[in-house]
């Protein structure tokens, strides 16, 4: 199933011109359980093509949210950057098929 | 400022002109006089600048008062020396000095987001960390509600938390949309660095107080040495754009394949008509339509009906990117896919073809400053105008 299927929205910003991040809004505890299981750290490294420890992951249950920041690779506005405000990253994570 | 002038309370703004460098406050101060003799006020104005000259963080980098955050670029003296603009973020206890001097008007230059709503509940003694954590909360207005297009929301600060009401009657404020705002724009949503210290929210407590009001206690101001988040800039070069638009399907089918084909023609043409080298500038482009949004991350292939080729040429002077521009501007427009074929011609959506963009800049510092004194990297400037209607 895909995370949007189960999420009620996946959204990414920059957090700075270093940094991304994304927010998964599980919209349930039963959805937030599901994608805690079903988004391991490895598997979110691999959509973003980041190395695992680079990864900040909060899970967040009072909110049903799970959290992630990283480096971004190409820095906001540098010749190579494609997105300035790092919103787009979100969909790769909404559209990834896990088994949840 | 007609607000201001009737509830008689200085008005502050922050992070002045979008990126607060001095010249965006020397604006918005011109601005701000305008609008004062049209509306025939008298004014107090406070100015503050952050801007930085690079002597200074030079000076400050070889006494070791320079600290790389993470993730940052590698900097030294020269490259300090290169930028076009260094900015230091101003946090309450400049905010503050600007209010002391009885200001109507304060224009702040580089400020953190928080620090222009929490200079004044934390110069009243109210909870530092629920001044703090309040004023991240406020900082984009209604986005902490229901509602998050209606604008502006009230925060009433006091000595255990604070308060939070949105002003349009249509939105509300819930636990959860005030809570869910520390996501925004964070890296880490319970830590929050501001000069001289860290906001910790991680024991907050939102109770929603009735249908749209929610309180907030429990937030902690942890205090650390004085340090200033440095922002700088410096021009990376300059660029001229091209785009054209491929709607011949078989060019969309094969459109990355083009554009590999049009690229070694496009850097043998100016070399041997430039003598520049493919290190000498940089020439990318981007299939708007394929991939141009994410790059090599894409991982979805669509059947699109046009793709847009965007040509991104960067070089040393607007000359040179302007110069490779023009040269390149017809293979862009002419090239074939195969060498024995009709030479196409795709659509280009404006003419001239190319742009010139000007500067490239890029940013190079994600560090910290230390500072003894909160006003030793600022400058405070006090000016009174007279525009009394007699």
């Amino acid at each position: 199933m895909r995370v949007a299927e189960i999420a009620k929205k996946v959204r990414s910003k920059n957090a700075g011109p270093f940094w991304v991040t994304v927010d998964v809004f599980c919209g349930s505890p039963e959805a937030y359980g599901r994608l805690v299981k079903g988004l391991p750290n490895g598997l979110l490294a691999r959509v973003y093509g980041q190395p695992e420890q680079l990864l900040k992951r909060f899970d967040i249950p009072d909110l049903n949210v799970i959290k992630l920041s990283f480096p971004r690779p190409v820095v906001q506005g540098s010749r190579d950057d494609r997105d300035m405000h790092g919103a787009q990253w979100a969909h790769l994570l909404a559209e990834l098929e896990i088994d949840a | 400022m007609l607000a201001r002038a009737e509830a008689a309370v200085p008005l502050v703004i922050g992070t002045a002109g979008t990126c607060g460098a001095d010249a965006t406050v020397d604006w918005m101060y011109q601005i701000t006089l305008e609008l004062a003799e049209e509306l025939g006020q008298s004014l107090k104005i406070a100015r503050v600048y952050c801007g930085q000259p690079p002597e200074r963080v030079i000076a400050a980098l070889a006494a070791g008062r320079v600290t790389p955050l993470s993730a940052a670029p590698e900097i030294d003296a020269e490259l300090l020396a290169s930028t076009t603009n260094i900015v230091a973020l101003a946090g309450a206890e400049q905010v503050q000095a600007a209010l002391a001097t009885g200001a109507d008007v304060v224009i702040a230059g580089r400020t953190t987001d928080t620090a222009i709503i929490a200079a004044l509940p934390l110069a009243r003694g109210d909870l530092a960390g629920g001044a703090w954590h309040g004023a991240k909360i406020a900082e984009c207005g209604a986005l902490c509600t229901t509602h998050p297009m209606t604008g502006t929301i009230l925060v009433d600060f006091d000595e255990t938390g604070f308060t939070v009401e949105p002003m349009a009657l249509e939105a509300a404020c819930t636990p959860h949309s005030v809570s869910a705002h520390m996501l925004y724009e964070n890296s880490d949503p319970f830590q929050l660095y501001e000069p001289g210290g860290y906001l910790d929210v991680r024991d907050a407590r939102y109770t929603a107080l009735d249908d749209r009001r929610v309180r907030v206690e429990g937030s902690k101001w942890v205090p650390g040495p004085y340090t200033v988040k440095l922002e700088g800039a410096r021009a990376a070069g300059y660029q001229t754009t091209i785009l054209a638009v491929l709607r011949d399907p078989r060019y969309v089918d094969h459109a990355q394949d083009w554009v590999d084909g049009l690229t070694a023609h496009c850097v043998a043409a100016i070399a041997g008509r430039t003598g520049m080298g493919p290190e000498d500038y940089s020439l990318e482009f981007r299939l708007i339509g394929v991939n141009s949004a994410l790059g090599a991350m894409e991982n979805r292939r669509g059947q699109p009906v046009e793709v847009g080729v965007l040509g991104i040429i960067t070089a040393p002077t607007q000359a040179q990117a302007a110069e490779i521009g023009k040269l390149i501007n017809p293979f862009v427009l002419h090239h074939p896919l195969t060498p024995n074929e009709e030479l196409p011609t795709f659509a280009f959506p404006y003419s001239p073809a190319t742009t010139n963009r000007g500067a490239l800049y890029e940013f190079v510092l994600n560090h910290v400053m230390r500072i003894d004194d909160p006003m030793a990297a600022f400058r405070l400037e006090v000016t009174e105008v007279s525009n009394a209607r007699g």
